[in-house]
C-alpha cells in the first residue's frame, strides 16, 4: 500500500521559506498569490491490506518523528 | 570531575569542547559515542554542536532516537548538568529535555559570525559565573536558530527566568536588528524547569581561550566546575 504523509508548518507559525517564495512568485508576476506554506512529502510503501491500521500507524509515525509537532502539523492519505 | 561528551555520527565539536574540559580547566573527559549508554561515571554531559545525522529530516530529529539519548535523560532526571550547544541545543529540544524547537533563520541564511547576549539568568551551574544583565559575546553557526514555542511555554519561560541568554546589541540593548535568526523574544538559550539543563545557540566552546580570539565563553565550563564542587 502507498500512504501519503503531508508535513507543513503550522498556522500561524512564521514560515521563512513560505514568505521567501511568495516573494519569488510575485516578483515573477504571480501577483494572484497571497500567501506560501512550504513543506514536505513522504512517500511510504507499507505491507498489509488494511488501510484503517496503515493510516493509523502512519499518524503514529508523523507524530513521533516526521512531523515536529511544536511547529508543523500533517495529515495522512492511504492511496 | 569529569565531562562526557557525547559523539553523534556528524558532530564536528566534541573535540573543541573537549579540549577545554580537558586542556584549560584540567578536568577529565571522556567521549561517548552515540551508540553506547553508559555515560563513564561522568559529573557532566555536553552535546556539542555539529550536524548529527546530517540533520536529515530536520536538525536533531534523528540524534533523539540514539542508545544514548536514554542515558542522557536519565542523567539529566536525575539532576546532572546538562548542556547542549547548537546542534546540541537542536537535539535536546527534539528530545524533549527543554522545550520550544527551532525553525530556519528568518534570514533563510546559514549565519556564521560573533553575536552579543545579554545574560538573563545567572543563577544556573553554566552561567554562575557571569554576571546578570552583562554582555557576552560568542560565535554562532547555523541555519536552524529561529527560537519558538507555544505561546504558553514562552510565557512559562519569561516568567520562571528561564531565558539564559537573549541577542542584544553591544550595549546590552535589546534590538530586532541585533537578532540574527529571528528567535522569538530573542531568546539564545534557555533552562529546563528542574534547572540544569541548558541549550544555546552560540558556541562557548568556540571562544574559551585568548588564542582563539576571546575566552568569553569559558566561564560557561568553569560555571559547572565550581557549581559541582560547592554541591
Amino acid at each position: 500500500m502507498k500512504v501519503e504523509v503531508r508535513v507543513y508548518p503550522r498556522e500561524g507559525i512564521l514560515d521563512p521559506q513560505g514568505k521567501a517564495i511568495a516573494a519569488a512568485l510575485a516578483r515573477l508576476g504571480h501577483a494572484s498569490v497571497r500567501d506560501v506554506r512550504a513543506g514536505k512529502v513522504f512517500f511510504l510503501e507499507v505491507a498489509g491490506e488494511d488501510r484503517a491500521r496503515a493510516e493509523a500507524e502512519a499518524r503514529k509515525m508523523a507524530e513521533e518523528l516526521l512531523a515536529n509537532t511544536v511547529i508543523e502539523g500533517f495529515d495522512v492519505k492511504v492511496l | 570531575m569529569k565531562f562526557a561528551i557525547v559523539v553523534f555520527p556528524g558532530s564536528n565539536c566534541d573535540q573543541d569542547c573537549f579540549h577545554v574540559a580537558k586542556d584549560l580547566l584540567g578536568c577529565e573527559a571522556d567521549y561517548v559515542w552515540h551508540r553506547d549508554t553508559d555515560l563513564k561515571g561522568a559529573d557532566v554531559v555536553v552535546l556539542p554542536g555539529g550536524f548529527a545525522y546530517g540533520d536529515y529530516l530536520r536538525a536533531g530529529a534523528l540524534a533523539r532516537f540514539s542508545p544514548v539519548m536514554e542515558s542522557v535523560a536519565d542523567f539529566a532526571r536525575k539532576g546532572g548538568p546538562v548542556l547542549g550547544i547548537c546542534n546540541g541545543f537542536q537535539v535536546l529540544l527534539e528530545a524533549g529535555l527543554l522545550p520550544g524547537a527551532v525553525r530556519v533563520n528568518r534570514g533563510l541564511r546559514y549565519v556564521c559570525r560573533d553575536v552579543h547576549m545579554r545574560v538573563e539568568n545567572a543563577d544556573t551551574p553554566f552561567t554562575r559565573l557571569y554576571q546578570k544583565g552583562s554582555v557576552v559575546t560568542m560565535p554562532i553557526g547555523h541555519m536552524e536558530g529561529n527560537y519558538t514555542a507555544p505561546a504558553a511555554e514562552l510565557e512559562a519561560l519569561e516568567r520562571e527566568g528561564r531565558v539564559v541568554f537573549r541577542y542584544c546589541d553591544a550595549r546590552g540593548r535589546l534590538d530586532d536588528a541585533a537578532n540574527p535568526n529571528g528567535a522569538e523574544h530573542g531568546i539564545a538559550g534557555i533552562v529546563s524547569a528542574e534547572g540544569n539543563v541548558v541549550g544555546l545557540m552560540p558556541h562557548p566552546d568556540r571562544c574559551s581561550e585568548a588564542l582563539l580570539g576571546s575566552d568569553q565563553g569559558r566561564k560557561m565550563f568553569e560555571s559547572v566546575v565550581e557549581a559541582l564542587a560547592v554541591r
